[in-house]
C-alpha cells in the first residue's frame, strides 16, 4: 500500500519485489526470495541505507509482536518491526524508558539496532546498540542468536551494520527505569558556538538529556537554544496530541525558516525548569505525521557529522550561512566518549552537526562536498543513516573499518547506500 | 472484561484485541494454528491484558468453543477467508466449504453465544461485500449477506454489533491491487474495539463505506455487473 521511499524523498528508488511477512514462522528461507535482500521498516532513514534499487525489500511491518517483558528487570523482548511507539505504550506505564531514543518514536527496533542510534543522552548512555542485550538474525547460510557472549562477531557486525549482516528477526532490550512518564526541562539561550560549548560542559555532568538548536543563518555567532532535562517524579501534565498531516507542499523557503528562527528564539527565552510529557519532549516533529513532504517534491537532505574540534563545526556553520541555504532544523549535541559495541558505529566523542537543506537549492551538494572535507580532515564522520550523497572515498575515510566489516556481510544482502559508497 | 475472540490470528481480530489488552481485559482466544496464537497471545499479554486463554480449535465446533469460553461480556466472531471467486465458479463443493465456513460456522457460533450471553455484547465481522451481490465477489458476498440478516434479526434478542470492513489491508487481501481506499487493520481494530465498547449496532469501517454502499445498493440490477 506504502510506498518504500526513505524519509528525505530525496533518491528515486523502486524495489524490484517486496516480501512482508506476517509471522516470524513464515519469513520464507531467503536463499529461495530472489534478487539481493535488505530489511525495510519504518522508511525513516533519510538517506538511502534503508533503499535496495531493484532489488528486494524484506518489510517487516507485520512483524511488530512483544514477546516478554521482565517487569521486574525491565527486559523487553519483540519482533524487529515492533517500533518504539509500540514498546513506549508497554513500557512507561510500568516505570521504564527506553534507554536511548531518537528523535522520533516511529522506528523499528531493527532499524535502531542496524543504525546502532543515538540520542539527546549520548554523553552519558552511549548508542542503543549498549543496550541490546541479544537478537535473533536471520541469514542465508542459516539463523543465529547473537549476544556478547553468543556469536560476537555478528552482534558487533550487525549493531550499526545498515541491515547488511541479515535479518534481524527479534530483539531484546534492557529498559531504564524511570519514576514518572514527565522529564524535568530547561531551555537556555545562548549567543555564539563558545557560549554553547561552555553551557553543553557544565550541563554534561548534572542532566541525562541535552541538545541544542541554533538559527542557521547566523553562522559561528549564531544564536540558539539549549535544551536539557532529567527524568523526575513531579507531577505534570500529558497533552493530549492530534497528530496532523500536513499536504506536499514545499513551505520551507529560506525567508520563511528565518522567519520561523526569529520567532522561536525569542518564544524560548523563558530558562525556569519546567515539567514536560516525555512525548513533546522526545518527540516533538512526531506531532505531523508526514513533516517530511514539506520540503517540496524534490525531497530533502540532512547531513549530520561529527568531529573532535569544534573549529570545523564553525566552519560548516560559517558557510552555511554564507550559502544564505536554510536549514530548518539545525541541531548540536556533544557526544560523550562511552564506546558502543557496533564495529561500524558513528557516534565517538566530540561534536555533531546535523543540517538540514531542502534538495532543490543549486550548489548543496559541492557544498556538502565542502563539509565532508572539513569533516575530514578533522578525523570527524558522517552518519550513513542520514547520508544520500557520501563519496565512497569520503566514505572509506570516514569508515576505515568498512572492509572487516564487509566480510560479516550475508552474500545475498545489499543496499543501495552500499552499493553506492563501495562502488 | 472478558472478550472472547474467534478467528484471533486475524489481522483485524488481533489489531482489535491489542486495544483490549491495553485496557486490561481478560482475553479468550481461539484459532487453527497453535504457533500464530501463541504469538498473538504472548503479545497481548506484554500489552497489558489480565490474562489470555489460548483454544486451537476448527470454528466448526462451536459447542466446546462456548463451554470453554465461559462468562464472557462480549465475543467478537472474526474469522474468515476470501475465496477466490474464478474457482469457486468452477468448484461448487469448494463454494459450499467456503460458505461454511464464513456464513454457517458464523451464525451457530453466533446463535450459541446468544443463548448464554446475557447483557454481553455479541459482535460479528460482515463485509460491504455482503450488502450487495457482485460478480467479482458473490460467493463471498452471499456468506456475508447471510450473516447480516441473522445478526439483524438476532439483534431482536441480545446486543448485536455488525461490522461492515471495506477494503482492508491484511494477508486476507494480500493479491488485491492496492488503491486509496484500502483501510489498516489498526485504524479498523480500533474502530471495532469502539464499537464494541457503545454497542453500536451496524458500524461501516472506515465509515465512509456507508455512502459508497448505499450507493452501490442503489443502483439498478443491469449496471450492477462488476
Amino acid at each position: 500500500m506504502s510506498a518504500h521511499e526513505s524519509w528525505g524523498r530525496f533518491i528515486p528508488s523502486e524495489p524490484a519485489r517486496v516480501v512482508a511477512p506476517d509471522w516470524t514462522s513464515e519469513i520464507p528461507p531467503l536463499d529461495t526470495i530472489g534478487g539481493s535482500l535488505l530489511a525495510y521498516g519504518r522508511g525513516r532513514s533519510y538517506g538511502d541505507v534503508c533503499l535496495n534499487n531493484g532489488g528486494t525489500l524484506l518489510d517487516t511491518s507485520h512483524l511488530a509482536r512483544l514477546r516478554s517483558f521482565d517487569r521486574e528487570n525491565g527486559i523487553l523482548e519483540c519482533e524487529a518491526g515492533a517500533t518504539l511507539d509500540d514498546i513506549l505504550r508497554v513500557i512507561v506505564p510500568a516505570g521504564w524508558f527506553l534507554p536511548v531514543t531518537p528523535g522520533t518514536k516511529f522506528v523499528t527496533i531493527g532499524g535502531c539496532i542496524a543504525n546502532d542510534i543515538h540520542g539527546k543522552n549520548h554523553h552519558r548512555a552511549g548508542t542503543f546498540g549498549r543496550w541490546v542485550l541479544s537478537f535473533d538474525l536471520l541469514r542465508s547460510d542459516g539463523s543465529f542468536h547473537c549476544s556478547p557472549t553468543e556469536n560476537r562477531e555478528l552482534f558487533d557486525a550487525t549493531i550499526g551494520g545498515l541491515g547488511l549482516t541479515g535479518l534481524i528477526t527479534a530483539a531484546t532490550i534492557q529498559m531504564r527505569r524511570v519514576d514518572s512518564p514527565f522529564v524535568l526541562t530547561e531551555a537556555i539561550p545562548f549567543r555564539s558556538l563558545e557560549e554553547f560549548q561552555r553551557i553543553s560542559d557544565e550541563s554534561d555532568a548534572h542532566f541525562e538529556y541535552t541538545v541544542a538548536w541554533i538559527d542557521s543563518f547566523g553562522g559561528r555567532n549564531a544564536k540558539g537554544i539549549f535544551y536539557r532535562g532529567n527524568h523526575t517524579n513531579a507531577e505534570g501534565r500529558a497533552e493530549s496530541r492530534p497528530t496532523l498531516h500536513i499536504p506536499p507542499v514545499g513551505v520551507l523557503s529560506a525567508s520563511v525558516v528565518r522567519g520561523f528562527n526569529a520567532a522561536y528564539y525569542l518564544m524560548s527565552q523563558d530558562a525556569k525548569p519546567r515539567v514536560q510529557h516525555y512525548d513533546p519532549f522526545f518527540y516533538p516533529l512526531d506531532a505531523i505525521a508526514n513533516w517530511n513532504v514539506a520540503y517540496g517534491k524534490r525531497g530533502f537532505l540532512q547531513y549530520q557529522c561529527v568531529v573532535q574540534s569544534i573549529d570545523a563545526t564553525a566552519e560548516i556553520l560559517d558557510r552555511t550561512a554564507r550559502s544564505q541555504m536554510a536549514s530548518f532544523l539545525t541541531v548540536i549535541k556533544k557526544f560523550g566518549d562511552v564506546a558502543s559495541p557496533g564495529m561500524m558505529s558513528f557516534p565517538r566523542a566530540g561534536t555533531t552537526l546535523c543540517l538540514d537543506f531542502a534538495a532543490k537549492h543549486k550548489g548543496l551538494l559541492p557544498m556538502l562536498d565542502g563539509f565532508d572535507e572539513l569533516v575530514a580532515s578533522a578525523g570527524g564522520s558522517v552518519y550513513p543513516a542520514k547520508d544520500a550523497r557520501l563519496s565512497p572515498t569520503r566514505f572509506r575515510e570516514f569508515f576505515p573499518q568498512w572492509e572487516s566489516f564487509a566480510q560479516h556481510i550475508d552474500p545475498r544482502f545489499s543496499s543501495s547506500f552500499w552499493r553506492r559508497v563501495t562502488s | 472484561m472478558r472478550v472472547a475472540i474467534i478467528g484471533a490470528t486475524s489481522a483485524i481480530a488481533e489489531a482489535t484485541a491489542q486495544n483490549f489488552a491495553e485496557e486490561g481485559a481478560e482475553l479468550f482466544l481461539v484459532a487453527r494454528n497453535a504457533e500464530k496464537l501463541a504469538a498473538v497471545a504472548a503479545d497481548l499479554r506484554v500489552r497489558g491484558a489480565a490474562r489470555v486463554d489460548e483454544l486451537v480449535i476448527d470454528v466448526a465446533r462451536h459447542r466446546e468453543i462456548v463451554e470453554a469460553a465461559g462468562d464472557v461480556d462480549a465475543v467478537l466472531i472474526a474469522h474468515g477467508s476470501l475465496p477466490d471467486q474464478r474457482t469457486m465458479e468452477r468448484e461448487i463443493d469448494a463454494q459450499i466449504e467456503s460458505f461454511n465456513l464464513n456464513a454457517t460456522s458464523v451464525i451457530a457460533l453466533a446463535g450459541a453465544f446468544a443463548n448464554v450471553i446475557g447483557d454481553g455484547t455479541i459482535a460479528v465481522i460482515g463485509s460491504v461485500a455482503g450488502d450487495r451481490g457482485r460478480r467479482s465477489n458473490y460467493v463471498y458476498g452471499a456468506a456475508k449477506a447471510a450473516i447480516h440478516a441473522y445478526c439483524d434479526g438476532l439483534r431482536g434478542r441480545v446486543n448485536v454489533v455488525l461490522i461492515k470492513p471495506g477494503w482492508v489491508d491484511t494477508p486476507m487481501t494480500r493479491g488485491m491491487k492496492k488503491n486509496p481506499l484500502f483501510a489498516d487493520a489498526r485504524s479498523v481494530g480500533r474502530g471495532i474495539h469502539d464499537a464494541i465498547l457503545r454497542k453500536r449496532g451496524t458500524v461501516y469501517l472506515p465509515g465512509y463505506w456507508r455512502w459508497i454502499s448505499l450507493i452501490v445498493r442503489m443502483l439498478p440490477s443491469r449496471l450492477v455487473r462488476f
